[in-house]
């Protein structure tokens, strides 16, 4: 209680300070009871959904999250409520909202939520969990459900090689022999771990060609794990989505794309994103309990149902974010009837997305911190055909990874265009023939790392001014912007970025 | 004129922002009006050293480096002619290990392709960290990061530099990286080339020289690689001196 009372009175006093105190309120809390994520999570009625992977942790979190509060607070579970005197709706998802998602964080999003005797009122958990944390975590919570979005090479220094991250998932993985896993079927990597981890899965994925060849030709990306993890052959690929998810399969040995449960079609992303998804539950049997019954029968639900999707956000990976929400809420016996109405009344936060309003300027904040979600960014913000103005601000705090090499890895060529001569002031000879791109009126590199960012951008030959200054650099472009701006941030420029765009709001 | 790059296994040997070398040396060539090739080849692909101006193997993951290993076995021959006529190689992080006899680690020994004398041992912990090594050869110091396990031991071979700040081949004898004849074997990634256009034209020049007998290399305006590079010298060398 008393480790609740701590963290409580810290959270509190850090936030009318203005500051992230969740971190600090969860260590706190830990060093006064190391028990007390187990005690918490123990109390917990229902589910344990965790989201794990390199990208799309916070928003398949958030929205995973507000789709069973609506579920909540709708039918037959706010009956329930009602008749057990319970009245904060909200108060029964335990998430933590912020992004923190090492156990100090874990904790705190419990912690938090607990009142002030030590228990917790809580149907459901949706807790993001560091790849790296999970086992530091899961000794004291044992999630039901765990959902894996992808695996990208991310903070090498900190985490190390990709196949580091995925012997610690599987290590985490086998503490929790009953954890069901929703995995997504398009990203050979995560479905190797899931498959081979001897654990019940299901699948979600995008089957059809989003992207024409010629659309993907410009781009050079990166793509990790093309070799099988099982016999080391190179996979063949039918077509990629971005990065290495695509439709693959091993010519070598058995390994291939696994059947998908959830499958996303249609996919329109002329307006917003709009896409049909169809259930299959091909892989649910697999999923036979120790009592015997299968996973895919105890529940009452239809196969082969279809159902249209629209979220007024850009960004096709937004598309397995929502994929694997609404595939966790389902594979968990959610009917998720509402997951319209909750994808529109969703909006991103924590800088995923985020817009802010300031003088007259639309402002969207965008966390990027690693190849594949940066690339997904650019490809978010050339969505938007409107002019802009963009910001990239790159720091190399421990949080961030001091090793920045990533931004090579980069396509930041997409932002520029070719033509057929530039004259370059700085030395008077005839540039390479490269500028910005349509419709991307200034692009400005800011943070402690400005230096690379803007040799980056030289060495594709696009023009950039370097503001060392986070705020003198947003105050430069809302001066002289086009009223559309950008924000590209990494980790560490998170939350101040936000700060000083919320400041200015 | 012209010269051909070939970047060795891009597929498998691409940690640390390697694409980033092969950017800033076609850049340079592209600015001075020299032609610039990029040859990539994949595992399965034939390499005809003759006709390449400079080689690029660079870093990869323990398992990736084990693949590489076998193929590089058949390919051992031509390049070790390739580099006895003088011809150019920029190695790094594992690219660099593989230069040397071996790489032994607790899975085991990764053969290496003995162009160069020298071995590498796998240690405890990583090293990791920002990395500056000067040498009086080079007008500025050379910056970058590194993070490798493995400890790697040149013998009596040339360094590419003296660790100001960091940990370099070992962390125990001072020394970073290895010189041998036209061949540049480093741990520094970041990536190298970008924020060290002195080692950049240091290989574009023995490049030249040997194809076209001439090494001299029009300036370019090198002030923003240079305030980069600078950075780092003064954030961690000056720091520590304080």
């Amino acid at each position: 209680m008393i480790a609740i009372w701590a963290a409580k009175i810290i959270s509190t006093a850090c936030r009318l300070s203005g500051k992230q105190g969740v971190t600090f309120a969860g260590k706190v809390a830990l060093k006064i009871d190391p028990n007390i994520l187990r005690d918490l999570a123990g109390q917990v009625r229902e589910k344990i959904f965790v989201v794990c992977g390199t990208n799309g942790k916070t928003t398949t979190n958030n929205l995973l999250c507000s789709a069973i509060e609506q579920e909540l607070s709708s039918g037959a579970a706010a009956d329930r409520g009602q008749q057990s005197g319970r009245n904060s709706v909200h108060g029964r998802v335990v998430c933590n909202h912020t992004g923190s998602n090492m156990l100090a964080g874990v904790v705190a999003a419990f912690v938090l939520a607990a009142k002030n005797n030590g228990t917790l009122d809580a149907d459901y958990a949706c807790i993001e969990i560091d790849e790296a944390s999970t086992l530091r975590v899961f000794p004291y919570m044992k999630p039901d459900y765990m959902v894996l979005t992808n695996l990208f090479r991310d903070q090498l220094d900190r985490y190390g090689e990709i196949d580091i991250t995925m012997d610690m998932l599987n290590r985490a993985m086998q503490m929790v022999p009953d954890m069901k896993i929703i995995v997504n079927a398009d990203d050979a990597l995560s479905a190797y771990l899931a498959m081979e981890s001897g654990h019940a899965y299901i699948t979600y994925g995008i089957t059809e060609r989003v992207f024409s060849e010629e659309e993907q030709g410009e781009q050079h990306e990166i793509r990790e794990g093309r070799f099988c993890k099982k016999c080391g052959a190179k996979l063949d690929y039918e077509f990629y989505h971005y990065s290495q998810i695509g439709k693959y399969n091993c010519p070598n040995c058995d390994f291939t794309r696994p059947a998908v449960d959830y499958e996303a079609f249609d996919i329109d992303m002329s307006e917003g994103l709009s896409f049909e998804v169809l259930e299959k539950r091909v892989n649910c049997g697999m999923a036979e309990k120790k009592d015997g019954v299968s996973w895919k029968s105890d529940r009452n639900v239809h196969q082969y149902e279809s159902r249209h999707i629209f979220a007024n956000y850009h960004g096709f990976y937004n598309i397995y974010n929502i994929l694997a929400a609404y595939a966790a809420g389902r594979s968990a016996g959610l009917g998720f009837d509402d997951f319209e109405e909750v994808l529109t009344a969703f909006h991103p936060q924590n800088g995923r997305m985020e817009h802010f309003q300031i003088h007259g300027t639309d402002v969207v904040l965008n966390l990027a911190k690693n190849p594949a979600g940066f690339n997904q960014n650019i490809s978010a913000v050339m969505e938007d055909k409107k002019e802009k103005d963009i910001i990239i601000v790159i720091n190399d705090n421990a949080q961030d990874g001091t090793d920045i090499s990533w931004l090579w890895d980069v396509d930041f060529d997409r932002f520029g265009a070719n033509v057929r001569s530039v004259k370059d002031d700085s030395n008077g000879q005839e540039a390479a023939g490269r500028t910005m791109g349509e419709g991307i009126h200034s692009i400005t590199v800011s943070g402690i790392r400005c230096q690379d960012m803007r040799l980056r951008m030289k060495y594709v030959d696009i023009p950039c001014e370097m503001v060392e200054d986070v705020k003198k650099a947003i105050e430069a472009r809302l001066a002289d912007g086009c009223g559309n701006l950008y924000v590209l941030v990494n980790y560490t420029a998170l939350y101040s970025t936000r700060n000083i765009l919320a400041g200015m709001e | 004129m012209k010269l051909t790059i070939g970047h060795l296994y891009p597929d498998l040997l691409n940690l640390y922002g390697d694409r980033g070398n092969i950017q800033c040396m076609k850049k340079r060539c592209e600015w001075r009006g020299i032609e610039a090739e990029v040859r990539e080849f994949q595992i399965t692909d034939e390499v005809d050293f003759s006709n390449l101006d400079i080689v690029l193997l660079g870093g990869g993951s323990d398992r990736e480096q084990m693949l590489v290993c076998e193929k590089l076995k058949t390919i051992r021959e031509d390049f070790h002619a390739y580099v006895e006529d003088g011809g150019s190689v920029i190695a790094v992080c594992g690219g660099y290990q593989l230069l040397g006899h071996y790489y032994d680690t607790s899975d085991g020994r990764i053969a290496g392709l003995s162009l160069v004398d020298l071995y590498t041992e796998q240690g405890s912990p990583r090293l990791i960290s920002n990395i500056v090594i000067e040498n009086e050869a080079f007008p500025y110091p050379i910056v970058g990061f590194e993070n490798h396990g493995g400890r790697t031991f040149i013998g009596e071979n040339q360094p590419l530099g003296k660790v100001l700040f960091g940990f370099g081949n070992n962390g125990k004898d001072g020394a970073e990286g290895v010189l041998y004849k036209n061949v540049v074997g480093t741990y520094l990634h970041g990536p190298l080339l970008p924020k060290n256009p002195h080692i950049c034209d240091y290989l574009l020049g023995n490049a030249l020289e040997k194809k076209y007998g001439k090494k001299e290399l029009s300036p370019l305006d090198d002030t923003q690689e240079l305030e980069a590079n600078r950075y780092i010298v003064e954030r961690f060398v000056k720091k520590q001196n304080r």
